[in-house]
Order: structure tokens, then C-alpha cells, then sequence
């Protein structure tokens, strides 16, 4: 466990965030904000045959939401929707490799939220909040 | 005091002294002193207040004003001169004016619940958009609750407010109330209290002072000042969490209902009824906390054995440094008043493609510690269509060279965060 919640990796991905680019032909898009901070993500997915085929996002805010959505946006690659489904806030911890404490959990789960409720509006159902994100 | 006599003795502000005052100051993170610089959030405490707090709760610990044992005799006694301390700190005229609260948002709520009943659709109060959301909140239930108009005085890009903004409202003649900070705690910036309670008091309004952040930075003297309510909140001002003063005059305070329910604020009650407690005892509800009063009482001591004017020069020489060090900074840009003798306190800023909650972090595992946000003042980051800040806040134990550490780190942190081409 790294002494900076700002570890190598992080930093990496937020000098160099993967796939954060505008998707013209999107099968769903949606925006998620970390109201506390003002941190924003825009999340696009591409599914076809029940899995990701491409992945774009646009965003601004903290070093820790943005390297969490750029880490995750690598991992959804391929995934089934299925898989999407049954991610929890474990994965994106294990992605960031960090403990991101209390204080910044939902700049760290901003990415996750964002996923979640991508696949809720692609399926016409209602948005999920921010509990059940953090606590699932 | 010994302490005082020994310390009036040195030079004016002698840091090394005051510092010894303040262990927490010695803090390290990891192998790098602590640098506290967040002290407008709350300042740190010196041994003067934990030992008279301490020195309370083993000699002389009892519920006051409900006993006739030694120890209630003591609390009593302790309460009440803190209360008396308070009441020539702010130059009150007498004690029955000094109510304590558990904060200065408590006292706001005081004001603005026994005012409020009274108010009617129609009624207005102004307040300034430098104000903390504790001095905007209280009013917006008000709204909710009553319908009365929360009407805003504006400022320019250094803080300063448009007064005839004031003027165009007072003119309207449903002004009940300006509810109006003594110092911004985001631009840094004093409010012409004088000139405004004049013109609200000619316009048949009242007038509260937010004193939070001010009360740490220069004397408060309601009576030259002239305002009806005043607050401040005692863990700003070198005293314990838990406890604030509303400051009322008394033929005022007399008119305002309570607003906590419950022991120690009656004088009879009944099956069906209860008659409330004179001033101040009506608004303090429930067990007071006394050891913390008692806190108060000796931060006002110890920070009365220095002169103003020091503690004032010493912050102005510390926040003019700070200002000349951080405008070099590629991308920082500051808010506020640029002119640092019209400044106090605080030191806000932005810096340029890098979240204030990342700096703060950063610099904070660098043992800087700093403050990131809107500082509940989500208006006033509104009207200058800001995110969020970063603010640096000085006390008067804080020394140069804490200051000079600032401007190195926060260059250190942009060169990690900032992506290389």
C-alpha cells in the first residue's frame, strides 16, 4: 500500500488518460458530477453483441476521479454487460491500488457511478444514487 | 497572570514564545514539520485554555445555576465570568447582552428565529455575497417558512461591496434586517460596517455582524460599532469547539422568543404552559457548556495580553509575503483584495489546470496543511463562476519562514501533476 494516495500509477493515468475522447456514434451516453467537489465525467459506451466494443469519456476534477475513470475506461473493454453489472466499488480500489479513505471515495467511485447508471439509462431505468454505489 | 507579566515584558510578539504555547504546533508528517496555515477553519489552542479547561473539570466541575453545593457555587462563578470577560471583549454594556451559543450559526438561527416570527411576506433581509452559508441559510428558511425576500449587496472583483446596491434596497422600505460578515473568510476583505449600520439604522433596518472570522484579527467594540446582534464562534479565536456568543442589546434580545426549548430557559412551567427565562438565560436551553466557557474566557485573556496592532502587523507582514510569493507562481492567480492592507486573515487562490482538493492533498502530505473548496460560500464562488479554492489563513503564531515553505511546494506539486508534453 503507497503513502500517497497520488501513487505512480494515478498520476500516469492522469498525465495520460486512456480513452477520453468524444464517441460520435454511441450506444448510450451519461453524466455523472461529484456535487461536493465539482468533479464531472461524461461517460460513453459502445455495445454491440452485449459487450463493450469501445469506450470514450470527457471529464474534468481531480487527479483521483479522472485516473480512476482513465483505469477503468482500459478494463471495460470487451466486458460483458453482465459483467459490468456485478462490478463493485472493490474493483476500482483494486484498480487505483490505493486506500483513497473517507474523504475521497466519491472522487475514486465517480467512474464506477458513472458506469452504472451509463447501463440503468441504456435499459430505460432509473439512475441508481450514490449509496448504492458506495455501499454495493 | 504570570505569564502575561513575563511575555509584557519582551518584544512585541515574541513567536518562539507564543509557539511554546501551542505543543500541536511540534506536529510532524513523516520526517517534515507540521505548517498550519488553516486558520480560518479554526485556530489551534494554547496551553492557557487546555489547562483552565482541565483545571475546571478536576476542581471545580458542577451543573451551573442548579445547586447549592460548593462545586455549583464554582461552575456558577465560572460561567459568569466568562460571561463578564465576553461582555468587555466586545465592549458590551452589560453581561445580560452576551448569550452563549454552541457556535456563531447558532447565534444566527437565534436572531433569525425570533426575528422571523414577527416577519411576514413582504418583509426583506440583505446580505452581502461574501457571506459564509451560516449568515445565508438561516434567511433562506425564513423564505421557505415565512416568505419574506432575501436580497443580495453585490461586490466587485476585490471583495469590495457596492453600497449603493445597499441603497437601492434600503430605499424599498421592507428592509427588516442586514445580516452583513465583519471579514470575508474567502477574499480576506472588511465590510465598511460603520457606513453600512449607519445607513441600515437611517432606513429603520437592524443590523447583525458575522464576527467568525474577524474576532481573531482586530478588537470588536459593538458600541462604537453600533450593530444590534453580533456573533462569533470561540474556537476561531484560540478557545475550545462548543461554544459562541450572540451578542444583542438587551431591550432587543428582550423581544426575541427562544429557540431551544428545555431547562434553565423558564422561569415557570406548567402543564400547558411555560413562561421563559429573562436574558440571556431564555436562549441557553439545556446543561451550558461551561467548561468550554471557561476555554473561552481564558483564550480572551491570552490573547488580550498582546497589543492588536502587533498581532495586526504581524499578519499583514505575513499575508503580504504570502501574496508576493504565491503571484509568482505560474497560473496562480489571487483573489481579493490585491492592496494587503486591506486584507486580514486570509489568502485565497486558484492555480490554473490543477484541482484545489489535488493541491491540498499534496501539499498536505508535505505537511502544509491548506484548505480546498467553496468554504461554504457557494454563492459567492457562484458570482465569480469559481469551483472551488484554495486558502491559506494565517494566526499570529504562524512565522515567515512557515509562509516561505508555501510557494516551493506548491511548484513541487505542479511538476507532478502537470502531464510532461
Amino acid at each position: 500500500m503507497s503513502d500517497t494516495l497520488y501513487a505512480e500509477n494515478i498520476l500516469e493515468h492522469y498525465r495520460h488518460p486512456q480513452h477520453k475522447h468524444t464517441l460520435t456514434d454511441a450506444t448510450v451516453t451519461h453524466e455523472e458530477i461529484n456535487a461536493s467537489c465539482g468533479d464531472k465525467i461524461t461517460l460513453q459506451l459502445i455495445i454491440e453483441e452485449g459487450k463493450v466494443a469501445d469506450v470514450g469519456w470527457e471529464g474534468t476534477g481531480c487527479a483521483i476521479s479522472q485516473a480512476s475513470m482513465s483505469l477503468l475506461s482500459d478494463e471495460l473493454m470487451g466486458k460483458t454487460e453482465g459483467e459490468l453489472e456485478q462490478m463493485r466499488p472493490s474493483a476500482i480500489h483494486d484498480l487505483l491500488g490505493i486506500d483513497v479513505g473517507l474523504q475521497r471515495i466519491k472522487c475514486a467511485l465517480l467512474s464506477l457511478h458513472a458506469l452504472k447508471n451509463a447501463l440503468r439509462t441504456r435499459h430505460g431505468k432509473e439512475p441508481q444514487t450514490w449509496k448504492e454505489t458506495l455501499e454495493a | 497572570m504570570y505569564i502575561s507579566a513575563i511575555l509584557s515584558i519582551e518584544m512585541a510578539l515574541n513567536l518562539a514564545t507564543i509557539r511554546r504555547q501551542f505543543p500541536i504546533l511540534e506536529e510532524k508528517v513523516g520526517n517534515r514539520p507540521l505548517i498550519y496555515l488553516d486558520n480560518a477553519a479554526t485556530a489551534q489552542k494554547p496551553l492557557a485554555v487546555l489547562d483552565a479547561m482541565r483545571h475546571f473539570y478536576l476542581h471545580d466541575n458542577a451543573n451551573p445555576h442548579r445547586g447549592m453545593h460548593i462545586l455549583a457555587e464554582r461552575a456558577t462563578a465560572a460561567l459568569e465570568d466568562a460571561r463578564a470577560s465576553v461582555t468587555s471583549f466586545l465592549h458590551a454594556r452589560h453581561p445580560r447582552e452576551i448569550v452563549f451559543t454552541k457556535n456563531a450559526t447558532e447565534g444566527i438561527n437565534i436572531v433569525a428565529n425570533g426575528l422571523g416570527k414577527k416577519w411576514t411576506k413582504g418583509d426583506a433581509v440583505v446580505v452581502s455575497v461574501l457571506e459564509h452559508h451560516s449568515n445565508v441559510v438561516p434567511w433562506l428558511q425564513l423564505k421557505e417558512a415565512r416568505g419574506i425576500d432575501v436580497e443580495w449587496i453585490d461586490v466587485d472583483e476585490e471583495g469590495k461591496l457596492d453600497l449603493s446596491s445597499l441603497d437601492r434596497l434600503l430605499k424599498k422600505g421592507n428592509v427588516r434586517l442586514v445580516s452583513v460578515t465583519a471579514l470575508s473568510n474567502v477574499f480576506g476583505i472588511r465590510p465598511p460596517l460603520e457606513e453600512i449600520i449607519r445607513r441600515a439604522h437611517a432606513a429603520g433596518a437592524l443590523v447583525l455582524v458575522d464576527a467568525a472570522q474577524s474576532v481573531a484579527h482586530g478588537p470588536t467594540d459593538v458600541a462604537a460599532l453600533n450593530c444590534d446582534f453580533l456573533v462569533f464562534s470561540g474556537h476561531k479565536l484560540y478557545g475550545p469547539t462548543g461554544i459562541g456568543v450572540l451578542y444583542g442589546k438587551e431591550s432587543l434580545l428582550a423581544t426575541l422568543p427562544p429557540l431551544l426549548g428545555g431547562g434553565m430557559m423558564i422561569q415557570q412551567v406548567t402543564e400547558q404552559s411555560f413562561v421563559p427565562a429573562d436574558v440571556p438565560a431564555r436562549f441557553e436551553g439545556g446543561t451550558p457548556p461551561v467548561a468550554e466557557a471557561v476555554g473561552l474566557h481564558a483564550a480572551i485573556d491570552w490573547l488580550l495580553q498582546f497589543d492588536w496592532k502587533d498581532i495586526a502587523d504581524h499578519e499583514r507582514a505575513l499575508l503580504g509575503l504570502a501574496q508576493e510569493e504565491l503571484t509568482a507562481v505560474p497560473g496562480l492567480t489571487i483573489l481579493g483584495p490585491k492592496d494587503v492592507a486591506h486584507r486580514a486573515g486570509t489568502i485565497c487562490f486558484t492555480v490554473d489546470g490543477i484541482h484545489p482538493h489535488d493541491l491540498t492533498h499534496l501539499l498536505g502530505e508535505r505537511g502544509i496543511c491548506l484548505r480546498a473548496g467553496h468554504h461554504c460560500a457557494q454563492p459567492l464562488h457562484a458570482r465569480f463562476s469559481l469551483p472551488a479554492t484554495t486558502r491559506l489563513s494565517v494566526a499570529l503564531y504562524n512565522t515567515p519562514d512557515e509562509i516561505r515553505s508555501v510557494a516551493p511546494a506548491i511548484r513541487d506539486v505542479l511538476q507532478l501533476l502537470k502531464a510532461e508534453n
